[in-house]
């Protein structure tokens, strides 16, 4: 140096806080070249009001190099466990083979709402004006993208080896049961960016979460999936974080202004609901999916929602928050829905891209034991009857296709939730037409957005509409069979990828290549 | 179920178990007196009526050598609760507590 | 459990998903960036008109004027996907904070004559603000650009920019010992100082620029490609030539980044531009608006920052720009004869 130096004082010490506050809180500035309204102008349309952005607290105060270096070290380690696995063979290592059918539907159904996620967050980290909120939001964005890759690298594999795994994204663009998941992230995404914040961080990350990769990744542990649990806790590890986000821009939203109040409560109570029915494939998963069993629906849903749920609420009751309109709707349905579902997937199997079957003994003694009020005298009889027709030749299949409610897809099998017996119907006109629903809930929702959900795209309409036919399908040719063209539309190897489970491709290539039956005893 | 519950509604964490996590689990069990530990496959869930905390230099002491809080986030599972976090101590809460 | 497998007895079904084996001709191995890239953005059968945009799909086409067949040939030559992305970058984040400890330990920057240190603080500070925008402008294209090829990539670029940001916010701690009053000045410079005007109003058009391919242009390639070398090449050689390597341990980083992600804008850019004679046109536009646009904004700042230099500093960066340009199939502004 040819100059003097001048010794400054030393640097001070700073803590984790401080840095993040110098380095992050003043980053954005009140624009004057172009108007505030302009450049942010999603912020407001939600009838949200915002004071103080400043107020806004990130818990985990990342900072970029952080973010970096122990991402870095996730993945290092997550993909250093995906290549020996693979090299090992590690998907002959699961209980049997009808267990590759939870990453089928998860595959299918859930890595594309990651992909959806991490869209919807990247919405969000640009279109708040808040410099703490957006870069919590974008690291969102970045990480739904590293979930949506790594559950593609790892399951991957086991698409190399079984059926109902090959075209995830085009079927989901596209199969009937899969715009369950399809149509709700998009009601999210096509809402604002305080609704979707709401919608997917609190009501699903933080209220809902827990059941969906909680027993399911510990069910996948269970049945040997060593690559499914790895990338499922990795990614949850990210989901800590979303968690704290969804949390804490609930509160930061009703501190703000007391005029949020109730729109945030109108959210909640909605996104309670969507979230809740989209966990019904969740529900069959761990009840008749997983071929050892972790923990039941029931017990899952009292653990997780009514008492860490309940408790949530009880501590947002100090904002005027209540529970979510039609909880008790839930605990009530929490004895039948997985056997309702799986039912009604049993009678479908053949337009899915999963194998289904009837439990074994063992199971139904072991859904007898979790379910002692209901399995036994109404959901038992059916599965033996199935068995018995199975026995004879005549697996039991249903030619027609379900009609589903209009709000939240799924086919109109749940029942009233005062009568296990009776199947619930509800149903409304509007501009004089009539619109079906599953329940009160899904009606509320419609009844609040009608010109949203008049809009939905429901499988089974567009499949009478024709619209689900390959380019170049000629429906009045001799011999057309609609539902086998709507099958390739959807780009299901036919006879491969879905029907029954037991001498299905997938059966016997378990046991010609391990060796061991197609149901582990 | 405890009586417990119906007095305090309880706060959770969750983290995947191996060996990193012995210790943290170790260490929120010295510091939270009323500290519920449950083991499932792949995974130890904590649970704390009211109020959990993880302190740095309990960890330290078992590791013997310095910790950053923030590398709990690799192997955590899952949170329920309000958070704190500072250098020194990661809280979960909540307020009515 | 461990089971004994006969692998010769086992068959691959196929080599990979079906959505791969169709973007790549054919049902072979295939790469993680192909995995992780190809068909997973959806693309029909939306079911509601997003609120804030009744008039487009969620995923829609037409939110820029550029055309493409196939919008995944817009390909990361840098092949990233989130894992090997992160990796690559949280090794340089390492090597970096080794030069930010080191310089921060002997008071490198801190300790620096006055004047210098004034220099370093009007010249850099404030441009962590300007990377915030970029951050912006690259969320942006993240949310409403078409296909995984390049919103991914500008997913990791928006995230690159918020680090970049950060670092140049820890340039100004090193300068003023932690106590944050080179970041206040900063943020004063670049609210009110006249040096940085042109470049804040610029960056302030840019963050409501509705075409996501042109600004992917205008942020990615003309601001970047022509004020990235005039800060991290130009002013940091001079000034380490004089005063030592302080400053260029503490801007490592960018130099590397600047160099590595040229590469996958270009890329870009050079497919999009041969796709077609419209989209060359239209790009040539844009190319010939806003390198106007960066002229007008610039100059002030080079004048502060260079003095008497300032018209050879902007002429070695424009003749770089030239001839990167070129290579794209991009004729310099004043050959095409498109007005500004």
């Amino acid at each position: 140096m040819n100059m003097p130096i001048t010794p400054q004082k030393p640097a001070k010490k700073l803590s984790l806080k401080d840095n993040y506050n110098l380095l992050t809180r003043g980053l954005g500035w009140e624009t004057s070249y172009q108007d505030m309204d302009k450049v942010f102008a999603q912020d407001k349309f939600e009838g949200i009001k915002i004071h103080d952005w400043d107020k806004w607290e990130d818990p985990f105060r990342l900072t970029m190099d952080a973010y970096w270096k122990y991402q870095g070290e996730k993945e290092k380690k997550l993909y250093a466990i995906v290549d020996a696995f693979q090299q090992n063979n590690g998907q002959f290592n699961v209980t049997d083979a009808r267990y590759i059918n939870t990453l089928k539907l998860f595959l299918t159904g859930v890595s594309p709402l990651e992909y959806q996620a991490h869209r919807g967050f990247a919405m969000v980290g640009r279109n708040f004006r808040g410099t703490s909120a957006r870069i919590a939001a974008q690291m969102q964005a970045i990480d739904e993208l590293r979930h949506a890759q790594t559950q593609a690298h790892t399951i991957s594999h086991y698409n190399k080896f079984f059926s109902g795994l090959h075209d995830p994204t085009h079927m989901f663009d596209r199969v009937w049961y899969l715009s369950v998941p399809k149509s709700y992230f998009e009601d999210a995404m096509s809402a604002g960016p305080f609704e979707f914040i709401t919608a997917i961080s609190f009501s699903f990350e933080y209220v809902l979460t827990n059941l969906l990769f909680m027993p399911f990744m510990s069910g996948a542990a269970y049945n040997g999936d060593m690559a499914t649990v790895t990338f499922g806790f990795s990614a949850q590890s990210d989901e800590s974080r979303h968690m704290t986000l969804g949390l804490e821009v609930v509160k930061f939203i009703l501190e703000q202004d007391p005029d949020n109040v109730p729109i945030v409560q109108k959210w909640l109570d909605k996104w309670f609901w969507r979230g809740y029915r989209l966990l019904t494939l969740v529900s069959m998963m761990m009840d008749y999916m997983l071929p050892k069993k972790v923990m039941s629906w029931a017990e899952a849903w009292e653990m997780y929602f009514e008492q860490n749920g309940g408790a949530l609420f009880n501590d947002l009751a100090r904002y005027g928050i209540r529970m979510p309109k039609y909880h008790e709707v839930a605990s009530k349905e929490k004895h039948r829905l997985s056997h309702e579902a799986w039912a009604t997937f049993y009678n479908f199997s053949h337009a899915a891209a999963f194998h289904t079957w009837v439990p074994e003994e063992s199971e139904m003694k072991w859904l007898a034991e979790k379910y002692p009020t209901t399995f036994d005298s109404l959901y038992r009889p059916r599965f033996e009857h199935w068995r018995e027709q199975q026995q004879k030749g005549e697996r039991f299949s249903n030619g027609t296709l379900p009609m589903l409610c209009q709000v939240c897809q799924v086919p109109m099998f749940f029942t009233e939730p005062d009568d296990p017996t009776k199947i619930c119907f509800r149903e409304t006109t509007y501009r004089d037409e009539k619109f079906h629903f599953c329940s009160d809930g899904c009606k509320d929702i419609f009844g609040n957005e009608p010109e949203k959900y008049v809009q939905a795209w429901l499988p089974v309409h567009q499949i009478y509409q024709g619209n689900c036919f390959r380019p170049g399908t000629d429906p009045t040719a001799p011999g057309f069979e609609p539902l086998a063209e709507v099958l390739q539309y959807y780009g299901f190897h036919v006879g491969e990828d879905g029907g029954e489970y037991l001498g299905s491709l997938d059966a016997r290539n378990w046991t010609q290549w391990t060796g061991k039956p197609a149901v582990a005893e | 179920m405890s009586a417990v519950i119906k007095e305090k509604d309880r706060v959770f964490v969750a983290f995947q178990t191996n060996d990193d996590t012995r210790s943290i689990v170790e260490a929120i069990e010295a510091d939270n007196a009323e500290a519920i530990v449950s083991r499932y496959p792949a995974m130890v869930k904590i649970e704390v009526p009211g109020r959990l905390v993880i302190r740095r230099e309990t960890i330290e002491d078992l590791i013997g050598r310095a910790y950053d809080l923030r590398e709990l986030h690799i192997n955590l599972i899952s949170i329920s609760g309000n958070i704190e976090e500072s250098d020194d101590e990661l809280v979960l809460h909540w307020n009515q507590h | 459990m461990q089971v004994d497998i006969k692998t010769t007895t086992v068959t691959q079904l196929r080599q990979t998903f079906s959505h791969t084996a169709r973007a790549i001709g054919g049902d072979k191995p295939a790469s993680r960036y192909q995995e992780a890239t190809y068909g997973m953005q959806p693309l029909v059968n939306f079911h509601y008109r997003p609120l804030w945009q009744p008039e487009m799909e969620l995923y829609d086409v037409r939110r820029t004027a550029v055309v493409m067949r196939d919008w995944y040939a817009l390909k990361d030559p840098r092949q990233y996907y989130y894992g090997s992305y992160t990796i690559t970058r949280s090794r340089q984040q390492e090597a970096m904070e080794k030069n930010l400890e080191f310089v921060e330990k002997r008071g490198l920057l801190r300790d620096l004559p006055e004047p210098l240190r004034a220099k370093l603080i009007h010249t850099l500070v404030p441009l962590r603000h300007l990377e915030w925008g970029a951050n912006t402008n690259n969320c942006y294209i993240t949310a409403y650009g078409f296909g995984v090829a390049i919103t991914q990539a500008t997913m990791f670029h928006a995230m690159d920019r918020l680090g970049l940001a950060q670092y140049l916010s820890r340039i100004g701690l090193s300068l003023d010992g932690n106590s944050g009053e080179a970041l206040a000045e900063g943020k004063q410079l670049w609210m009110h100082d006249d040096t940085w005007q042109g470049l804040r109003r610029l960056v302030e058009n840019l963050m409501v620029c509705e075409d996501w391919f042109e600004l992917h242009v205008a942020q990615n390639l003309v601001l970047d490609g022509l004020l990235q070398p005039l800060v991290f090449q130009q002013f940091e050689r001079r000034f380490s030539s004089q005063h030592g390597p302080a400053l260029s341990l503490v801007t490592e980083f960018m130099n590397n980044w600047f160099e590595e992600t040229s590469r996958w804008v270009d890329a870009t850019i050079k497919t999009a531009t041969a796709e077609s004679a419209a989209n060359s046109a239209l790009i040539h536009g844009w190319v010939s608006h806003w390198r106007e646009a960066v002229r007008v904004a610039i100059a002030p700042y080079a004048d502060a920052v260079f003095i008497e230099d300032a018209a050879d500093a902007l002429a070695a960066v424009d003749a770089q720009f030239d001839s990167r340009i070129a290579k794209l199939g991009l004729k310099a502004a004043v050959d095409t004869g498109i007005a500004a």
